[in-house]
């Protein structure tokens, strides 16, 4: 492990990496609308070889008795065993937990989606968005991919019919989601004293220390979230942050 | 009242638009994708690879598993709980079965082949969807092999025996239906998956199985081709 580090800092200080890239480069990224029919919406995202899946449902529910006026959105992650062959099947462990979560805290801080509206009838019946994210190949920085993903798959969504009983999913109105901001996430991550944005899964295993960062196009920051064992400096946070809303920027027009 | 043109005008012994691709997933040591009408099928193999809890190790042989899931988003209508459930414990055990043997394992004593299968969009016909895709996937991966799987559902709309029902057709309420999931052994012509619910005679079974059959060839010739063109471009993409 330690002579592959080595390896890959000789790399690193030479300003490369493993696959040619500059250290703040990121990879080749696609985004595709309605990718599957029978959700309200959908997306997939590519960044390299990685590739994932956004979908949302929407259903009428109670809301919460504390937040008798709001709609309810819940995201969740599975990192299914066909994306990689590190993953095992079963109940979330806490890898997934925190990619929804971070997720989750990126679309709900920013209020990209305007939840009062989503309200039906108060206290007795809103809309609930459940956001599921699946990987279908994982090779490395899954959190951008999937926040990526949850937005493009949140655009996309088209309210189905309802008639205050019962929801006719067969039939799709023209109405999208109350959606005025577009929270993008970027990962930086640091391998000895380098800052990467958009690891690979081998880059993945020599993190030191990451953030992620979720901004929206005003550059306002929604969400951090610091991961791996390493403290990060003041400087290093600020430069990761800098770097973060940079790629955003980038990303945004991709939307 | 009889069924008398299928609802989405095609001939009783047509399936639908379908297509197949190899290596679809790149870390996987094989994959494939398979789609037929908007019934859409991911399959991953992973193996052999040691196979834990060790008690599950077979010292004469290798093992396979099979996981099949429908994506949260993949069904119309409610979301789908994430997770096993008896439905998909089912139809991962029927589709273990329909590609168990015709594979070699005996050289991987300890050892499995996993093999997922994972539905981003659903439309009738989901476990012989990933049935097609998990043998090209296990081919794609080279574990060897004796015959390919080919499957494909058959049944009853009414008075009329019908190839690859669409799930408007499982739902037909003016008349009695069957469906009737199989998989054919490319070499042989054995069946390897037969499953049927609701209603229907002994003949017009039979009538179902030859023209399942018959299908089923026209898939493995699809199957063969996406392999054929993944190995002779040596690009895995």
């Amino acid at each position: 492990m330690n002579s592959q580090k080595d390896y890959m800092m000789k790399f690193l200080n030479s300003g490369t990496r493993f696959d040619g890239r500059k250290l703040e480069e990121y990879r080749k990224v696609s985004v595709e609308y309605g990718v599957s029919k029978n959700a309200e919406g959908s997306a997939r995202v590519k960044i390299g070889k990685t590739e994932v899946l956004a979908g949302i449902k929407l259903s009428v529910g109670k809301p919460f008795p504390d937040t008798p006026n709001d709609g309810v959105l819940m995201v969740g992650a599975e990192l299914i065993p066909m994306s990689n062959p590190e993953f095992e099947s079963g109940p979330p462990g806490i890898q997934a937990i925190e990619l929804a979560r971070v997720i989750d805290r990126g679309i709900r801080e920013s209020k990209a989606i305007d939840i009062r509206k989503l309200c039906i009838e108060k206290g007795e019946k809103v809309w609930l968005m459940s956001v599921d994210i699946v990987p279908v190949n994982d090779d490395g920085n899954l959190f951008d991919a999937a926040g990526l993903a949850t937005v493009a798959a949140l655009k996309d969504t088209l309210f189905p019919k309802y008639d205050g009983v019962e929801i006719n999913y067969k039939e799709k109105t023209k109405e999208g989601l109350p959606m005025s901001k577009e929270p993008i996430s970027i990962t930086v991550i640091k391998i000895g004293d380098k800052l990467l944005i958009d690891p690979t899964t081998d880059e993945e295993k020599m993190i030191e220390a990451r953030l992620t960062i979720a901004s929206i196009k005003d550059k306002t920051i929604c969400a951090l979230q610091k991961g791996g064992e390493d403290p990060l400096t003041l400087e290093e946070i600020d430069q990761m942050v800098e770097l973060g809303l940079k790629k955003a920027e980038e990303l945004h027009k991709l939307l | 009242m009889s069924y008398k043109k299928r609802f989405d005008k095609r001939e009783l012994d047509q399936t639908r638009p379908m297509e197949a691709k190899a290596g679809v997933i790149d870390r996987a040591d094989g994959s494939a994708y398979f789609k037929i009408g908007n019934t859409e099928a991911y399959v991953a193999v992973y193996g052999p690879r040691n196979l834990h809890p060790r008690f599950l190790q077979d010292p004469e042989k290798g093992v396979l598993r099979v996981n099949y899931n429908m994506m949260p988003f993949s069904g119309s209508g409610e979301r789908v709980r994430p997770g096993l459930s008896r439905r998909s414990r089912e139809i991962s055990m029927v589709t273990k079965n329909a590609l168990l043997l015709t594979l070699d394992l005996k050289e991987f004593p300890n050892s499995v082949v996993d093999v997922f299968v994972e539905l981003p969009q659903t439309d009738a016909g989901t476990r012989c969807a990933g049935i097609c895709a998990a043998s090209m996937a296990l081919a794609d991966a080279g574990i060897p092999m004796k015959e390919m799987v080919s499957a494909v559902s058959v049944g009853r709309v009414d008075d009329k025996i019908v190839v690859d029902l669409g799930y408007a057709e499982e739902a037909y309420e003016d008349g009695p239906v069957a469906d009737v999931p199989i998989a054919v052994l490319s070499r042989s012509q054995k069946f390897s998956l037969l499953q049927m619910d609701g209603e229907i005679s002994k003949d017009d079974l039979k009538k179902g199985l030859e023209m399942g059959r018959k299908a089923c060839k026209e898939i493995h010739e699809l199957q063969r081709k996406a392999l054929k063109d993944k190995y002779s471009t040596g690009d895995k993409k």
